[in-house]
C-alpha cells in the first residue's frame, strides 16, 4: 500500500506501547511520553533527511494538540494551521486531523477542516492500534493528504501563496 | 413627519402579521393524556388504534419513554420526526453541526434553516409539530475528553424521571462517534440501536447492541480491508460521501420501527437488518459478542450475561435461527458473493451466515526483540514538551 520512500519513514519513526487513552490517567501520562519520544525522533529524521515538514505541540493534559504544516510546490512554501483533539477512544480510533483554514476549499474534507482519511488511513490505523500514534498519523494520514491535495488547489486556484511567510 | 408615520404605521403592519405568524405556527396546545377517541381534533387516535387493533397493548406507555439520538443528519433527524410524532415522552438530542444547503438533498431540514445548529434548528420543528414531546439538546461533539463526561451524565440522568435514557440511538456519521457511543454504552450498560448508510448512499443497517448479550460496535469492527490500495486511489473526484433521502429515510424508518417494537414490546426486534438497495436485499441475523472484545466492559458484561439464567432467550434464537433455513429449495436459489474477498491467512471462518471476517487480528506477539519500541524512562512528559517546542 505504501511506497518504498513512505515505508522508510515509517520504520525510522519509534513504534508505541501503552495502550491507553486520555481517561486512563497514569497510563494515558506514559502514552503520552511515548508519543512525544516519537514525534521529536520523526521531526528530527524530516530535519536531517531535509523534509522538514510540520510542528506540534499539546495542552499540558495532551488533549489539545495544534500546530503548523508546510508544503512546498514549485518552490513556494504554503503553510497551514492544524489542529485536532485526542478522542476519548483513542487510540482505538485515530485522531481526526484538522486543517481549518481549508474548511469548505476541498470535498476531501469534513466539518471543521477535518481531511478525510477513510480510505487511505483508517485501515492501516486500525491494524496497528496501539503501535502507532501521533507521529505515524502525520506521516501517513496528513503527509499523503497535503501530497495529493495541496497542488491541486494551487492549481485550480483555491489557494494561494502567502507572501509574508518570509522566512 | 408623515414619513415617519407611515413607519410607525408600516412597523404596526408587520407585528401584526409577525404576531399571526406566530399564532399559525404555535399549533396546538399541550395534551395531558393521550386519548383514543376518534375525531378529527385528536392528533393521537390513529396511534391509539394500535391497541383496538391488537398490535400494541399498552401505547400510552411511550409517554414516559426517552430516547437520546446522537446525530441529527440524514437518518437522526428523520428519526427525531417520527418518534415526534408518535408522541414520544422525551428526546435528547445531540449534534454538533449546523443545516447546510448542502443537506438538503436529504429529508426534514428546510432550506431557511441554512446557518442554524441542527439540535436547534430540529428542536424548533419538532416542538411545533408536537408540543407534548419534551426536547432537550446538546450541540457538542461527544468524542472530545470534555463532552464525553457530559455525555455520560445526561444519558444516564435525563430521562423524565431523573434515571438513564431507555434507548440511545447512534445516527452518527463516523467511527470514532460510534466508538464513543459504544464505550459509554458498554460502561453505563445501556441498550442501543446503531445505524448507518454507506458512503456510496446504496446500502445501511441497524444494529441493536444489547452489552454482553449481542455484539457490541468493537466486538465487529467494520470489516475494513488495508490491502493493496493503491496511492493513487487516494485521488478520488467527487465529494467524500453520497447520501440519497431515500436510503437514509428506509434506514431511519427500519430505526424507529424497531425502536418502537422493543420499547412497546410488540414483535421481534431486529439485532441487526441490512439494507442493500441494489438488490433490494434485507439481511438479518443475530451478531454474538466476541469473547475477545477489545473493550473490557464489553467483556465484563458478557460475563454478567452468560451467569444469567436465560430460559426465554434460547427459545426466541432458535426459533430465528430456523426461519433462514429452507428445506425445500425448488429453484436452487443461492446466494453469490460478487464481492472479492482479501484474504490473510485462515480468514474464511464464517461468524454468522453470509458474514466473513475480512481479515485476522494479528497475534500478539513478543515485540521486544525486533520492533523498534519508545522507551518508557528517559526524560518526563514536562522535559519533552519542551525539547518539542525547541526543535
Amino acid at each position: 500500500m505504501v511506497d518504498e520512500s513512505t515505508r522508510k519513514t515509517l520504520s525510522s519513526i519509534p513504534l508505541l506501547q501503552t495502550k491507553a487513552g486520555p481517561r486512563d490517567k497514569d497510563l494515558w501520562v506514559q502514552r503520552l511520553k511515548e508519543e512525544y519520544q516519537a514525534l521529536i525522533k520523526y521531526v528530527q529524521n524530516n530535519k536531517s533527511s531535509d523534509n522538514d515538514w510540520f510542528r506540534l505541540e499539546s495542552n499540558k493534559e495532551g488533549t489539545k494538540w495544534f500546530g503548523k504544516c508546510w508544503y512546498i510546490h514549485n518552490l513556494l512554501k504554503y503553510e497551514f494551521e492544524i489542529e485536532f483533539d485526542i478522542p476519548v477512544t483513542y487510540p482505538t480510533t485515530a485522531p481526526e486531523l484538522a486543517l481549518p483554514e481549508l474548511d469548505g476549499k476541498t470535498a476531501k474534507m469534513y466539518r471543521g477542516g477535518k481531511i478525510c482519511l477513510t480510505d487511505h488511513f483508517k485501515p492501516l490505523w486500525a491494524r496497528n492500534v496501539p503501535k502507532f500514534g501521533i507521529a505515524h498519523a502525520m506521516a501517513l494520514g496528513l503527509g499523503p493528504w497535503l501530497a495529493v491535495e495541496i497542488p491541486d488547489l494551487i492549481e485550480k486556484g483555491v489557494i494561494a501563496h502567502k507572501e509574508k511567510s518570509a522566512e | 413627519m408623515s414619513e415617519i408615520e407611515k413607519l410607525r404605521q408600516r412597523i404596526k403592519d408587520l407585528e401584526q402579521q409577525l404576531l399571526e405568524s406566530q399564532c399559525k405556527s404555535a399549533a396546538r396546545e399541550k395534551i395531558a393524556q393521550m386519548s383514543s377517541e376518534v375525531v378529527d381534533s385528536n392528533p393521537y387516535s390513529r396511534l391509539m388504534a394500535l391497541k383496538r387493533m391488537g398490535i400494541v397493548n399498552n401505547y400510552e406507555k411511550i409517554r414516559e419513554l426517552s430516547v437520546a439520538i446522537v446525530g441529527v443528519g440524514g437518518v437522526g433527524s428523520v428519526t427525531a420526526e417520527m418518534l415526534t410524532r408518535c408522541g414520544i415522552g422525551k428526546l435528547i438530542l445531540f449534534d454538533y453541526d449546523k443545516v447546510e444547503l448542502a443537506n438538503m438533498n436529504r429529508l426534514f431540514f428546510q432550506p431557511h434553516q441554512a446557518g442554524q445548529s441542527k439540535v436547534e434548528a430540529a428542536a424548533k420543528t419538532l416542538q411545533s409539530i408536537n408540543p407534548d414531546v419534551e426536547i432537550e439538546t446538546h450541540n457538542y461533539n461527544i468524542t472530545t475528553v470534555d463532552n464525553f463526561y457530559n455525555f455520560i451524565d445526561t444519558i444516564s440522568t435525563s430521562s423524565l424521571l431523573g434515571g438513564p435514557v431507555d434507548l440511545v440511538l447512534s445516527c452518527v456519521d463516523n467511527f470514532e462517534a460510534r466508538m464513543t457511543i459504544n464505550t459509554a454504552c458498554n460502561e453505563l450498560n445501556l441498550k442501543w440501536f446503531e445505524s448507518g448508510v454507506s458512503e456510496n448512499a446504496v446500502s445501511g443497517h441497524i444494529q441493536f447492541i444489547i452489552p454482553g448479550e449481542s455484539a457490541c460496535f468493537a466486538c465487529a469492527p467494520p470489516l475494513v480491508v488495508a490491502a493493496n490500495i493503491d496511492e493513487k486511489t487516494l485521488k478520488r473526484d467527487g465529494v467524500c460521501a453520497a447520501s440519497l433521502p431515500t436510503t437514509m429515510g428506509i434506514v431511519a424508518g427500519f430505526l424507529v420501527q424497531n425502536t418502537l417494537k422493543y420499547l412497546l414490546g410488540f414483535g421481534t426486534t431486529s439485532y441487526y437488518l441490512g439494507y442493500n438497495a441494489m438488490q433490494d436485499f434485507f439481511p438479518t441475523m443475530i451478531l454474538r459478542p466476541n469473547p475477545n472484545c477489545d473493550d473490557s466492559y464489553c467483556r465484563q458484561r458478557q460475563a454478567e450475561y452468560a451467569a444469567k439464567p436465560k430460559v426465554e432467550q434460547t427459545l426466541s434464537v432458535a426459533d430465528a435461527d430456523e426461519g433462514a433455513i429452507h428445506e425445500d429449495n425448488e429453484w436452487g436459489i443461492s446466494l453469490i458473493d460478487e464481492t472479492e474477498s482479501i484474504n490473510e491467512g485462515n480468514a474464511t471462518s464464517e461468524i454468522s451466515t453470509g458474514i466473513k471476517l475480512a481479515y485476522t487480528v494479528p497475534q500478539v506477539v513478543n515485540t521486544e526483540s525486533q520492533e523498534q519500541v519508545t522507551k518508557s524512562d528517559g526524560p518526563s512528559l514536562e522535559e519533552l514538551m519542551a525539547q518539542m517546542k525547541q526543535i
